[in-house]
């Protein structure tokens, strides 16, 4: 099996994880919140990086770390004065929620504990940046212009919504 | 005599991973577990950078004061010890024995973790860049990519600055920079995808070999005109951007904005700041001594001076370019991003593209 | 592979232990007299006017929109760079075609003054 070390990390990273998504719902201020799911966002970066896929965990990073929550930053900074604005993070209907979303973990938990997974005798490649270039250029190239087109149609879209007066 | 000068010369020429190898067998003779060493190993690289950095930053903020001051036609700092030499130590102290004010209604947490976010990042960039031949400390075969995504978390650690002073003029600035960090954040990827796709590789340590070519200097990146010149020049463009540097320095601009974001901090934290921005300006020297003017690569002397001095030129023309240029308006700053240089960036790309398959069209 | 990323985890401890230690020694060391006139906010002087908070402009939102498509479109760019040499020209024409979907993106931002600072 794996190493001791990769297991140290990978509980280290999962406390990391389940405690940054809690406190994101759970903190009074919504600016908090933000900086926590960036926290949540790194730690899921580093799991990646356990599951030998680095392209994935950098890219991770770059995009949701570096542009969306800079994104969701400057969102809300731009909407809300600065100073002490508390959030009311639960309402009437917490507790059936907090039911219901146990009931979910107990249905998934149970799926994924039980479900007799195949394990794959290969090791994972060393170098997955090539094999993921061919991939997208041969295999995946008609899903790859639709993802342009996409990001167009997203672009144009946010920026009607954006400008208009 | 020829042989005893010869392995002399190659020991000199593989100093630091002779050292390495040296103290890790040595380390594993001594029973440790194999983890073990690997560990002590990686933490002995981790603060061998650190330290050298550090005290590469502390002479660049001296070389930074004394080169300014000549170029504007005075001395700089020379009372501190012998030249001005122990400048950079008086400054360290008066960094940690300034009183720490945080302003009312600021928010704590998010104003002392502000400087950590943006430190850390500045200190990470330096695990994958290879100081000489065979020592980056760890070469990953995403080397380009991690130091971008790397990078991208000082954005934060800005905005949260600027944030968290409760101050009109340190949010403005805040959101400022961060603002010009990510409009040169694209043409920045680009340039250094033209490296990218001469060497195939991402790995910091095959860019730098793919440059080994004619007489170890001729193969360097920034000499295959024209789209290697644009790149390096376009990456310079967009490294003092990033840096909030002259002439990208508004975000700071004394005169304009106080200090921008970094108005309300004191002390060590201001210190952190301070050297967050020049540990990133070294980081971004070393980059371009990789990327673009071949790493370690050259002739006779050992790989580790080169290097050296490939990033004492490029700091030295920081520097240069800090004393020379006025500042940018910032309407300036942003078109200029997206209108110019975003533009060049995209073009180069298509030009490498169009010039490795006609030469490789050409060599078959 | 692994053993490269351990080593990146070590930076990463000394990374963050590195800021974390320094404040620590400057806590130690440092007077902490707080007085009210200190504490003040920072306005060249003067008392300040007004709630903190900044006029909304919708400028620097829409460049981190921008920002966050171009940064998507860069990382496609990334391992078609990678394996450029032993794609050929077939590889260009579709990244050319990409890269012109989102580049009529920009024109059109440019267009609609979604890159102007005003």
């Amino acid at each position: 099996m794996a190493e001791p070390a990769v297991y140290a990390a990978f509980f280290i990273l999962a406390a990391v994880t389940l405690g940054g998504a809690i406190a994101v719902v759970t903190a009074r201020n919504i600016l908090h919140s933000a900086l926590f799911l960036a926290l949540v966002f790194v730690s899921v970066a580093g799991l990646y990086v356990l599951l030998e896929a680095p392209f994935l965990a950098a890219v991770q990073i770059l995009i949701y770390v570096g542009a969306i929550i800079v994104l969701i930053l400057f969102a809300l900074m731009l909407t809300r004065r600065i100073t002490g604005e508390r959030v009311r993070q639960t309402n009437a209907q917490a507790l059936p929620a907090a039911l219901a979303a146990l009931a979910l973990l107990a249905v998934l938990g149970g799926l994924v504990a039980t479900f007799a997974w195949r394990v794959s005798t290969e090791s994972p490649p060393p170098n997955t940046v090539p094999l993921l270039g061919e991939a997208l250029m041969r295999t995946y190239m008609l899903p790859f212009e639709v993802a342009g087109v996409v990001l167009l149609v997203a672009l144009v879209g946010a920026i009607i919504l954006a400008k208009e007066r | 005599m020829l042989d005893a000068i010869r392995n002399l010369w190659s020991l000199i020429y593989n100093l630091f991973p002779n050292l390495a190898q040296a103290l890790a067998a040595f380390l594993r003779g001594t029973g440790l577990p194999g983890w073990g060493v690997d560990l002590l190993m990686a933490l002995l690289s981790a603060l061998v950078v650190v330290i050298s950095v550090l005290l590469g930053m502390l002479g660049m903020t001296l070389m930074e004061r004394k080169v300014m001051g000549r170029m504007q036609n005075r001395l700089g700092p020379n009372r501190v010890g012998p030249l001005g030499l122990l400048q950079p130590i008086a400054d360290a102290i008066k960094f940690l024995i300034k009183e720490d004010i945080v302003p009312t209604n600021a928010d704590r947490w998010v104003h002392t973790l502000a400087p950590i976010v943006a430190a850390i990042p500045a200190v990470l960039v330096y695990a994958v860049i290879p100081f000489g031949k065979g020592m980056a400390a760890a070469d990953l075969n995403i080397g380009v990519l991690y130091i971008l995504a790397v990078s991208s978390i000082t954005t934060i650690g800005i905005v949260m600055a600027g944030w968290a002073s409760n101050n009109k003029y340190s949010l403005l600035g805040g959101m400022r920079a961060a603002a010009q960090i990510i409009s040169y954040e694209v043409p920045l990827v680009l340039s250094m995808l033209v490296a990218v796709m001469l060497a195939g590789s991402l790995s910091l340590g095959k860019i730098v070999e793919a440059q080994g070519g004619l007489l170890g200097i001729l193969g360097w990146n920034v000499f295959r005109v024209p789209f290697g010149t644009l790149a390096f020049l376009t990456y310079m463009i967009c490294a003092v951007a990033e840096l909030n540097r002259t002439p990208f320095d508004l975000p700071e601009g004394e005169s304009e904005i106080v200090t921008g974001y970094i108005t309300e901090y004191s002390g060590l934290k201001w210190g952190l700041f301070y050297l967050g921005e020049y540990f990133n300006a070294i980081a971004v020297s070393a980059i371009a001594t990789t990327l673009f003017l071949g790493g370690w690569q050259g002739p006779i002397l050992p790989p580790y001076v080169w290097f050296l001095g490939k990033v004492l030129v490029i700091v030295f023309i920081l520097i240069w370019l800090r004393s020379t240029l006025p500042r940018f308006r910032v309407d300036q700053l942003m078109g200029f991003a997206w209108k110019v240089v975003l533009p060049i960036a995209l073009v180069n790309i298509f030009v490498t593209g169009a010039a490795i398959t006609l030469w490789q069209a050409f060599v078959k | 592979m692994l053993p490269s990323y351990g080593v990146i985890g070590v930076f990463a401890i000394v990374a963050i232990l590195f800021p974390l230690v320094a404040l620590s020694i400057a806590w130690l060391v440092r007077p902490k007299k707080p007085t009210p006139l200190k504490k003040s906010t920072y306005e060249c002087g003067m008392e300040t006017f007004g709630d903190t908070w900044v006029q909304f402009r919708v400028q620097y939102y829409l460049y981190a929109l921008v920002f966050v498509l171009f940064d998507i479109e860069t990382v496609f760019l990334l391992p078609w760079a990678v394996v450029y040499n032993q794609l050929g020209l077939f590889a260009l024409a579709e990244m050319l075609l990409f890269i012109t979907l989102l580049v009529v993106g920009l024109v059109y931002a440019w267009r609609k003054g979604a890159l102007e600072w005003l």
